[in-house]
């Protein structure tokens, strides 16, 4: 649990479009930004459920997150805008462990989300490589300066060298292509989660052979902890693409 | 008014500040061997409510006994054990292992296990000859006659009710098929307030006995309607995912919800339902 049990509301200080995302930048208050590859759940206006987000930002005095709208909770967040008050919870979760000799980022997708925040957190400008599946999509590759960009054919994967510590973030089909390339890679997973701190069950995966929250175990797992597919429901049509 | 969690919607040992904030804590429901629960996805956000169908994930009997338990109690709330099973023996050994606890909460509405009146009640008299602690006997609104049930289970020696679980659902993806793994699951939140209210006030009618309600309480007002049905307790399951901080701001709310419906305590709210004269100042 985050240092508070309840969660805080928090003002909206600006919404931008990132490519076909949004920027979603909120007044930090008293929120921990915690570590890169930890979440925070955000209420979803008009929504039962609050939604996971990493952090994507840590801008003096806010909290930044980037949101693909590809749903009523997501729409709904990107519909928010200065000035609008929602609920935040978090840090939650365990991020990235930042104590690795050679880091590579690799994202896909929305997958790119916290890798802004992990890259300032390691310092000295590692290097990054993204997969998008459109150019409209690789817009977003503008957070990360210097990244190295695949697009639809190509997938990000061939942009791995050897030696690398590599940490990722992105859809299942290329989390899995990344696991079986590097397997000592740290990946960054979803799940569909109600609470985010361990009280629903909801978001359980196959973590070291049994069924485990991904809310407490992860989003971050060293990449052979998790040995069976989330079986999470990436929509068919972008199976095997670098993002969803 | 105690404020209660719904079993299965707080893990105390993951979260000791949110159980902490209530009056007691009520387990996950313990069944006689460990289960995994059912494969992802699990749950699903529906129309004011969500579906869940975690399938009685739990450590079993042996481990919760040996290993749970103790680590429960040093958090300070005092417990409510959930049990369940799939026949009246498995019920009343988990039962007759049971002690230094307040309350015992029978979950018979569990899958595969009869919910026919006669059903539940051989579980709830077996129980009663296992253990001389407090016997909730959880219902579910699925029955056509609830209160039928309520009446037979406190003929058999329940000392108190709650009411309700979870109704069984189904929720389709964009591409119409089952959201979750399963198939269907169970129905909660907000969506099931209405039907909880009446199985409340049909319950409570029929037996007398204290009754812990719920079904989408989110709160102070929602709960004062569960004491105006007649509930002595409340507990509060799905807003616990949206905000953990619920025990709190309800028992806050709570107070000034009494003082907007011009009672002192939420147990004086029952009075308020019963007179047509002043069930219409009652404020919407
Ligand atoms: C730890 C974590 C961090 C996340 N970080 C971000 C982030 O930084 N930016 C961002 O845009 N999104 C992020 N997500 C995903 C985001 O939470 C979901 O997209 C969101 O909950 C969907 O809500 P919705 O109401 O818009 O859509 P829903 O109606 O819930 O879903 C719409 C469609 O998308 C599918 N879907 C829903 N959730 C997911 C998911 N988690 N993964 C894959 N498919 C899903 C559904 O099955 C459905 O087909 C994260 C998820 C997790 C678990
Ligand atoms: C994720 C989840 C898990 C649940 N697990 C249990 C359980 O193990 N045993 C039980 O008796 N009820 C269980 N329930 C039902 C709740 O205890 C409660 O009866 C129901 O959710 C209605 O209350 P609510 O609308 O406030 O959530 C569960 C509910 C949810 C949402
Ligand atoms: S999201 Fe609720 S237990 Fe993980």
């Amino acid at each position: 649990m985050p240092s508070s049990a309840s969660p805080s509301t928090h003002r909206v200080t600006g919404s931008e479009p990132v490519g076909p995302y949004t920027l979603l930048r909120l007044e930090r208050g008293g929120l921990d930004p915690g570590n890169p590859g930890q979440f925070f759940m955000l209420e979803a206006p008009g929504r039962l459920l609050p939604r996971p987000f990493s952090l994507c930002l840590a801008p003096p005095g806010e909290l930044a997150f980037l949101v693909d709208p590809i749903g009523p909770g997501t729409e709904a967040l990107c519909g928010l805008g200065t000035g609008d008050e929602i609920a935040v919870l978090g840090p939650l979760g365990c991020g990235y462990r930042l104590d690795v000799d050679r880091p590579l980022l690799v994202g896909g997708g929305i997958g790119i989300a916290p890798l802004p925040y992990l890259a300032e957190k390691l310092g000295g400008s590692p290097p990054v490589v993204l997969g998008f599946r459109t150019e409209e999509h690789a817009e977003a590759a503008a957070l990360l300066p210097g990244a190295e960009v695949a697009v639809d054919p190509v997938v990000v994967t061939e942009l791995i060298g050897p030696g690398f510590d590599v940490m990722a973030c992105g859809p299942e089909p290329m989390l899995h292509a990344v696991a079986a390339l590097c397997p000592t890679a740290q990946l960054a997973w979803e799940a569909p989660m109600a609470c985010g701190y361990g009280a629903c069950y909801g978001c359980v995966v196959e973590i070291d052979g049994a069924l485990k929250r991904l809310c407490l175990e992860g989003p971050v797992l060293d990449a052979h902890r998790l040995n069976g597919h989330v079986r999470y429901l990436v929509p068919a049509e972008s199976a095997g693409a670098v993002s969803r | 008014m105690r404020i209660l969690n719904a079993s299965g919607c707080l893990d105390a040992l993951a979260a000791p500040d949110v159980a902490r904030q209530l009056d007691a804590f009520v387990t996950k429901t313990v069944t006689p061997l460990p289960r995994e629960g059912s494969a992802p996805p699990r749950i699903a956000e529906t129309a004011h409510g969500m579906l869940n169908a975690i399938g009685l994930a739990n450590p079993g009997r042996e481990r919760f006994l040996a290993e749970h338990l103790p680590r429960l109690r040093e958090l300070g709330p005092p417990l409510w054990v959930s049990v369940g099973g799939f026949c009246a023996d498995d019920y009343a050994e988990t039962c007759s292992n049971l002690e230094d606890i307040e309350a015992i909460e029978l979950n018979l509405s569990c899958p595969n296990v009869d919910e026919a009146a006669d059903s539940a009640a051989e579980i709830v008299a077996a129980c009663r000859r296992a253990t001389g602690l407090p016997l909730y006997a959880k219902l579910s609104a699925a029955h056509p006659d609830v209160a039928e049930v309520a009446r037979a289970v406190a003929a058999a020696g329940a000392d108190g009710l709650s009411l309700i679980n979870t109704l069984r659902g189904v929720a389709l993806d964009r591409r119409l098929r089952p959201a979750l793994a399963r198939g269907s699951g169970g129905l909660s939140g907000p969506a099931l307030k209405p039907v909880a209210l009446h199985a409340v006030t049909v319950c409570g009618e029929a037996t007398g006995l204290p009754i812990v309600g719920m079904g989408g309480i989110e709160s102070g007002r929602d709960a004062l309607e569960f004491a105006a049905c007649g509930a002595s307790d409340v507990a509060l399951g799905t807003v616990l995912f949206a905000d953990p901080g619920a025990p709190g701001r309800v028992r806050t709310e709570l107070t000034a919800a009494c003082a907007d419906a011009g009672v002192v305590n939420p147990e004086d709210a029952a009075g308020l339902r019963k007179s047509p004269e002043t069930q219409r100042k009652v404020p919407a």
